[in-house]
């Protein structure tokens, strides 16, 4: 592509410029190949590869707990979601029935992420448009979600709380008390997020009628998550394969049929309502038992295969494991919500202007060791 | 007793007792140079640290906190990092317009402040062309911005250089024709003239409808002619990296950057000149002490500075092409409108004046 002969690809008022690897719009280290006439984008390619740990060959050589500690290294977000689902398969494959407790402690941690990851989002979309103010107003409501975290497993972002059987340690004492608290402070703060950007022209603006996908390309795409609903697809993997404890709790899909970048934004906002619902709930009818099933110390599944998927904060994040018996799989597939919904970016973008692709980026919401396993 | 026109009397005197004639007049227009440049640096310096305190007030933070007390050095020790920093550049830039462009920014913004009436007799350079000189050196700096787009031979520079003079040459009409809205109540250009038809009331108060109209277009093309945001399309962060400072480092950036804040509390100064009476004091409550002028003065202007910070940790970025529209198909056609309803005010005699 960025040959120094004459290169036939390009008409003669266009030229090509290199977004990224370093760079504040791509949020990691994403290389967007760009064809430029003018403002005008006429072509994204996005080349993958510079943050590539092989991920899924590693986890051949590990054991099934040990590959629940190198999944939240990817979707780091929604860390707590990844692991779930690696341990949602093995616990599925090898028929454990997990005690009712720990499917409600999943569930609700499960949304706290949930919440946590759209309010970064939430911070990072302002701050690509252009306001700067946002990204301090998110991290003042995740700082608290991170801190429930921090004393319930220690860690703050990469959880491992889970492992296949159940969970590691039990809640903290202090747990509910925390969580409810957050939910009081974060009811009261999300209307800010309405009259600081969304109610905001400028936004409305750049936003409205930007990005378009339609439905159809939705599907065809493999657009899942918050970027599938809002193009009208509905898409939830808690609403259509319930896990965990979301069969006990009742909430809406959040659903748009504009498929423009504002919808995309609009679905992150309910789902931060819908989540705070569900965790609702689920915080006072937490039942007493035990946090873990025992598991042997080698986990070895039956041979076969086996497909788990669950929602996280980007969409269907699936873990597709070949055992033939032994204590590694012989092949795991991640399937990445990131890499599908980065996969329509050239579609959404073409047409318009450098600004609209930075801010149609940002509503696909891309966290790219996630894309680039 | 007028303390700051017996002190500047006094060393006139002694300068052209002292030398002859010419030579007098040299130094004093040294001296006045250096005073303003001073000026000049103190006023980047603490707008600098005035934006990241209130940009820490408006985001939930603290800002800076740790150089001298509550930070106020802060902006000094960063001014004092960048002199010492490696001056780079690229290897295909073209070296003469790089190093130049820089330049062509600081001094014009530098220029347009000898105008300024801070006060009765803070005023270096009274012309009768007042605000036209104003316009028309703040339309030399975009050649600055254009220059270092084009010289860095990067391409987001040259992106940020393009987009810099679509919106500096389509502003510069929004700003020129709010500007002569008002001054068609006063009839002259001079700024001490304005100031002085100021005294039966401000301006803003004077033209009431369409001073109010004016002053709001004034404050929208004024932002987009600092680069500030909504309007900072030139940098844009997550759009161009640094737009046209891209490859600039050092003390060259550091003009760029004390350039975009001085020409911000140009626009605020203008804005203070024209609607606001400059030092007059409100209703002339202290007409007797005529040294206040100045804190009057710059009261005025950090109000409307705060205003434009204000706009610049709020709002989201426009796009290029609604920035246009904006301009184009709404602030031009309001501001004609505006002008001939003025010029019915006026004739009419519709003016309040106290």
């Amino acid at each position: 592509m960025e040959t120094s002969t004459v290169n036939n690809n390009f008409k003669s008022d266009e030229y090509f410029i290199n977004m990224g690897p370093q760079h504040p719009a791509t949020h990691g280290v994403l290389r967007l190949l760009l064809t430029i006439d003018g403002e005008t984008i006429k072509k994204v390619e996005p080349d993958l590869g510079y943050i590539h740990r092989s991920i899924e060959k590693m986890c051949e050589r590990d054991s099934y707990q040990q590959i629940v500690h190198l999944t939240d290294r990817m979707d780091y977000l929604s860390s707590n979601i990844n692991n779930e689902a690696v341990c949602l398969a093995v616990e599925n494959a090898l028929q454990i029935e997990v005690p009712d407790r720990v499917k409600v402690i999943r569930t609700i941690i499960g949304e706290l992420t949930r919440i946590a990851s759209h309010n970064l989002w939430w911070g990072v979309m302002g701050m690509d448009v252009g306001a700067l103010t946002t990204y301090f107003y998110a991290f003042r409501d995740r700082e608290m979600i991170n801190d429930i975290f921090e004393e319930t497993c220690g860690a703050r972002l990469t959880m491992n709380y889970n492992i296949p059987g159940g969970l590691m340690f039990d809640i903290h004492p202090n747990f509910i008390k925390r969580v409810k608290e957050f939910i009081t402070h974060f009811k009261t703060k999300l209307p800010e997020y309405d009259t600081l950007l969304t109610n905001n022209v400028i936004f409305q603006k750049r936003m409205r009628g930007v990005g378009i996908l339609s439905k159809e390309d939705a599907i065809s795409y493999g657009a899942s998550g918050p970027v599938g609903r809002g193009s009208g697809y509905s898409c939830d993997v808690r609403k259509t394969n319930p896990y965990s404890a979301l069969d006990k709790v009742t909430f809406n899909e959040a659903l748009r049929t504009e498929g423009d970048s504002f919808a995309r934004y609009e679905v992150r906002i309910q789902e931060m309502w819908e989540s705070i619902s569900i965790v609702e709930q689920l915080i006072d009818n937490i039942p007493e038992g035990d946090y873990k099933v025992e598991t042997n110390a080698v986990i070895k599944l039956p041979k076969g295969e086996f497909y788990q998927k669950v929602e996280t904060a980007r969409g269907e994040f699936g873990v597709y494991i070949i055992s033939t018996g032994t204590k590694n799989p012989y092949r795991l597939k991640f399937r990445s919500p990131g890499f599908s919904n980065l996969s329509l970016l050239n579609h959404i973008a073409v047409g318009g202007k450098i600004g609209d692709l930075v801010a149609s980026m940002a509503t696909l919401d891309l966290v790219i060791p996630d894309i680039d396993r | 007793m007028n303390l700051s026109l017996s002190i500047t009397k006094n060393i006139h005197d002694w300068l052209f007792n002292m030398m002859p004639e010419t030579a007098a007049s040299l130094v004093e227009m040294t001296i006045i140079a250096l005073v303003y440049l001073a000026v000049f640096a103190v006023t980047g310096l603490f707008l600098v640290l005035l934006e990241r305190k209130v940009a820490a007030w408006f985001q939930l933070r603290l800002g800076p906190n740790r150089v001298g007390y509550h930070g106020i050095f802060q902006t000094i020790a960063d001014a004092l990092k960048l002199v010492s920093k490696e001056l780079t550049g690229t290897v295909n830039a073209d070296k003469f317009l790089y190093n130049l462009a820089p330049y062509f920014v600081i001094i014009t913004a530098l220029m347009a402040l000898a105008v300024l009436p801070f006060s009765a007799e803070f005023q270096a350079f009274d012309i009768n062309i007042g605000i036209f000189f104003l316009i028309a050196i703040s339309s030399i700096g975009v050649i600055g911005i254009l220059l270092a787009g084009w010289s860095s031979n990067n391409k987001y520079a040259l992106i940020g250089a393009m987009r810099s003079g679509v919106q500096t040459i389509s502003y510069e009409l929004s700003v020129g024709l709010s500007l002569l809205t008002v001054i068609m109540i006063t009839g002259t250009l001079q700024l001490s003239e304005i100031v002085e038809v100021q005294r039966n009331g401000w301006l803003i108060v004077q033209g009431h409808i369409p001073a109010i109209f004016a002053f709001m277009i004034y404050m929208i093309a004024g932002t987009a002619e600092t680069n500030r945001a909504p309007f900072d399309l030139v940098e844009a962060e997550s759009e161009l990296g640094a737009g046209f400072h891209t490859e600039y480092s050092g003390m060259k950036f550091a003009y760029f950057f004390l350039a975009e804040f001085i020409n911000m509390f140009l626009i605020a100064s203008i804005a203070t000149t024209i609607f606001f009476g400059a030092w007059l004091s409100p209703f002339g409550i202290t007409e007797s002490l005529p040294w206040l002028g100045v804190f009057w003065f710059l009261g005025k202007t950090l109000v409307l500075v705060f205003l434009m910070m204000w706009f610049r940790w709020t709002f989201p970025r426009l796009r290029i092409d609604q920035l246009l529209t904006l301009e184009w198909k709404y602030l031009l056609p309001l501001n004609l409108m505006n002008i001939v309803l003025m010029a019915i005010i006026v004739w009419l005699n519709l003016t309040i004046q106290f």
